[in-house]
């Protein structure tokens, strides 16, 4: 309970730092940061559209969120979730595209199964080079982002048929049998790209704190990652419980990039670089701090930020990157929290200082209470 | 093409493409080997790039020629500044080293981007009027065939970037520096019973690494993409690490891989040209280097290579 709270404080503290500082940049280079932050929150919160939009921003962050911190809790530091959500995302589109005429209680299951599936794989192959041979599951995962992204991109332009693409970078757009969106989100958030990849995130927070906290296996990848080696003697495969829980962590990812490409954009396009629902979705869950409200929590936080950041250039000239430099800073500030425990630890002593004389005050004031209330008694 | 023309084409994208691979990972074995886990790379490059773009662009008219080598030590002055951020949040901070290195990640191109916009009011700048392009190295290059194939019409900086390495190799293991660096990335506490200045050294490691990774990404952006903008170092700092464990944390060992993997990036490029290589899908070029590393990193090494205290932060006893 305590150690909860404490990293309840980090994060916090984490949130305040990081605006702070994303304040003095704008300072130093002559914006108004209240001006700035005024126009974040405006475009964040300033219509149902905008709300909308943050909406379908925490969708995949939720669910990659949530893929690290199981992967975590395994022992792992899974930096592929980016990788692993472009393999979901390139098969659930290219799935949806080549049967067009599938009916809609079949296709959706399958491709959102298809697209974790391939994220699972994506996940599962690193998983088995940790247990099997000890290779460095961070070094694996971001190479495997690369061999991902080059075989997405190649796949997309070479050997997806014309007939289901716009052109040589872009595919057309799933059908609707294949669409998460749903007309009523749609018109209630104004034409904002949101879809029914909400729910199933959210869905997704339950189910795995179920799996995590209420089952077998979740206890079991647990006590791997808190000790491999005792879990070996309690009879547990560690290199089983590995495979799995990357498994699981990539099959996350590739749900997230599945919902990004059948609920958000409705296509698939080539991509620059990894897709940043990966790295944010490591800095949601660090954020998070493992628990399974704070994923929710930092989520939305830095969806927020997101959405509002796209508002900032129109209405106070600041750049859109500020809101970067400020997610980057916050997960600073949450990886040195031995810096905000220091400071922590320093007020709380400059606080008992001052503490213990009205406190001495209230031991006297509550033994005289105590002796009224005897007093009473008889 | 005569075979001729074709060496010497592929010997030199080579060069061209290993060179910041070479000053980056060689950057990364000085950090590893003192002991800091060092996945910020990428970032270190991205800010490499950006100050040596800031530099080429407002000092092109002044240093002329000179301007894409005095690039070099702008990056290499904002790559240190950065890798401190790096180095106070391991060492001192006692931070994660990989959620240190993910914030070194995802803090430089937004840092990047962002001042670019504030100083030319866009998301990417103009090119740059004085790049590497290609030189001939005088003297070596009137070897006959040889020096025609590597030292003429060929990248300064690649050859700069093998001395370093050589260099490099002589400082980590034939100097009384690089034994210290050594012996705080193998055993922090023993060193520190020795009297060795644990931070002091992994401060340097760090900061040689951002030193070295900063002229990396100058070299990518004053000779391969030759402006800046978010998309100038993508990938190049991940695959300097890959190069750093490929050459098993010894700078030869980096040389090498980071030459074999700048000619696999370049026949990516230049594949098309070639005769017998047009067949082969770019793809496979493209994922090559990141397959033979994770193949070399599953079957080959495992995990016992790295150094010992690798990533471990050192917590000195009160």
């Amino acid at each position: 309970m305590a150690a909860q709270k404490n990293s309840f404080s980090v994060a916090l503290f984490s949130v305040l730092f990081g605006l702070i500082i994303g304040a003095v940049i704008m300072l130093i280079f002559g914006y108004n940061p209240i001006s700035g932050y005024t126009a974040l929150l405006g475009s964040a919160f300033g219509s149902t559209q905008d709300i909308g939009s943050v909406l379908t921003q925490m969708t995949p962050l939720i669910l990659t969120a949530l893929g690290f911190t199981v992967a975590q809790t395994a022992g792992f530091f899974n930096i592929g979730l980016s990788g692993q959500a472009l393999a979901g995302w390139v098969g659930a589109v290219w799935y949806a595209l080549s049967f067009p005429n599938m009916p809609v209680y079949l296709m959706l299951p399958s491709a959102l199964i298809i697209g974790a599936g391939l994220g699972a794989l994506a996940g599962a192959i690193p998983g088995w080079l940790r247990a099997q041979f000890g290779a460095s599951e961070v070094i694996v995962t971001i190479m495997m982002n690369y061999i991902l992204l080059f075989l997405g991109n190649n796949i997309l332009q070479n050997t997806m048929s014309k007939g289901i693409k716009v052109s040589a970078e872009t595919t057309k757009q799933v059908g609707a049998n294949a669409s998460l969106q749903m007309k009523w989100l749609t018109d209630l958030t104004q034409g904002s790209s949101i879809s029914a990849g909400i729910f199933i995130s959210v869905f997704m927070i339950f189910v795995v704190w179920f799996v995590m906290k209420k089952t077998t296996l979740g206890f079991e990848i647990r006590a791997v990652g808190l000790n491999s080696d005792a879990a070996k003697y309690a009879g547990m495969s560690a290199k089983r419980n590995a495979v799995i829980a990357m498994a699981i962590s990539g099959g996350l990812a590739g749900l997230a990039g599945t919902i990004e490409g059948l609920g958000n954009y409705l296509n698939f396009f080539t991509q620059n670089g990894s897709p940043s629902i990966g790295f944010d979705g490591m800095a949601v869950a660090l954020l998070g701090g493992g628990s399974y409200l704070g994923v929710l929590a930092a989520a939305a936080i830095f969806s927020v930020l997101k959405i509002g950041g796209l508002g900032m250039p129109m209405s106070s000239g600041v750049p859109f990157e500020l809101v970067d430099i400020v997610t980057a800073s916050i997960i600073f500030f949450v990886g040195a929290s031995y810096l905000i425990k220091l400071i922590q630890k320093r007020v709380k002593a400059m606080d008992d200082k001052a503490a213990r004389a009205s406190q001495d005050k209230k031991a006297v004031k509550a033994a005289a209470d105590s002796n009224k209330n005897s007093k009473g008694g008889e | 093409m005569s075979l001729m023309a074709m060496l010497s084409l592929v010997i030199s994208s080579t060069l061209v493409y290993s060179a910041p691979l070479i000053f980056t990972s060689i950057g990364g074995t000085f950090s590893e080997r003192g002991g800091v886990v060092n996945v910020g790379l990428e970032g270190i490059m991205g800010m490499g790039a950006f100050a040596s773009i800031v530099f080429n662009l407002t000092f092109a008219n002044t240093f002329g020629a000179a301007t894409p080598w005095l690039g070099l030590v702008a990056g290499a002055f904002v790559g240190v500044i950065f890798s401190l951020l790096h180095a106070v949040a391991t060492v001192t901070l006692r931070a994660d080293h990989i959620i240190s290195g993910t914030v070194i990640n995802l803090m430089a191109p937004a840092l990047g981007v962002f001042l670019i916009k504030v100083l030319y009011g866009k998301g990417q700048t103009a090119p740059i009027s004085q790049d590497f392009g290609y030189a001939s190295v005088p003297g070596l290059s009137h070897i006959p065939i040889l020096g025609q194939l590597f030292f003429a019409k060929t990248s300064g900086p690649a050859w700069l970037a093998i001395f370093v390495a050589i260099l490099s190799w002589y400082i980590i293991f034939k100097t009384k520096f690089g034994l210290r660096l050594r012996s705080v990335g193998e055993n922090p506490q023993a060193a520190d019973t020795l009297g060795l200045n644990v931070a002091k050294l992994r401060y340097s490691g760090v900061m040689i690494s951002g030193l070295l990774g900063g002229i990396g990404g100058a070299v990518v952006a004053q000779s391969i993409s030759l402006n800046y903008s978010a998309s100038t170092i993508v990938g190049q700092g991940f695959m300097a690490m890959a190069a750093m464990i490929f050459g098993r944390w010894n700078p030869l060992g980096a040389l090498g891989a980071s030459l074999f993997f700048g000619l696999s990036q370049s026949l990516a490029v230049v594949g098309a040209q070639l005769p017998g290589l047009k067949s082969v899908p770019s793809i496979w070029l493209q994922i090559a280097p990141y397959v033979f590393t994770i193949i070399v990193l599953a079957f080959f090494f495992g995990k016992t290579r790295a150094p010992k205290a690798d990533g471990v932060n050192y917590i000195k006893a009160a």
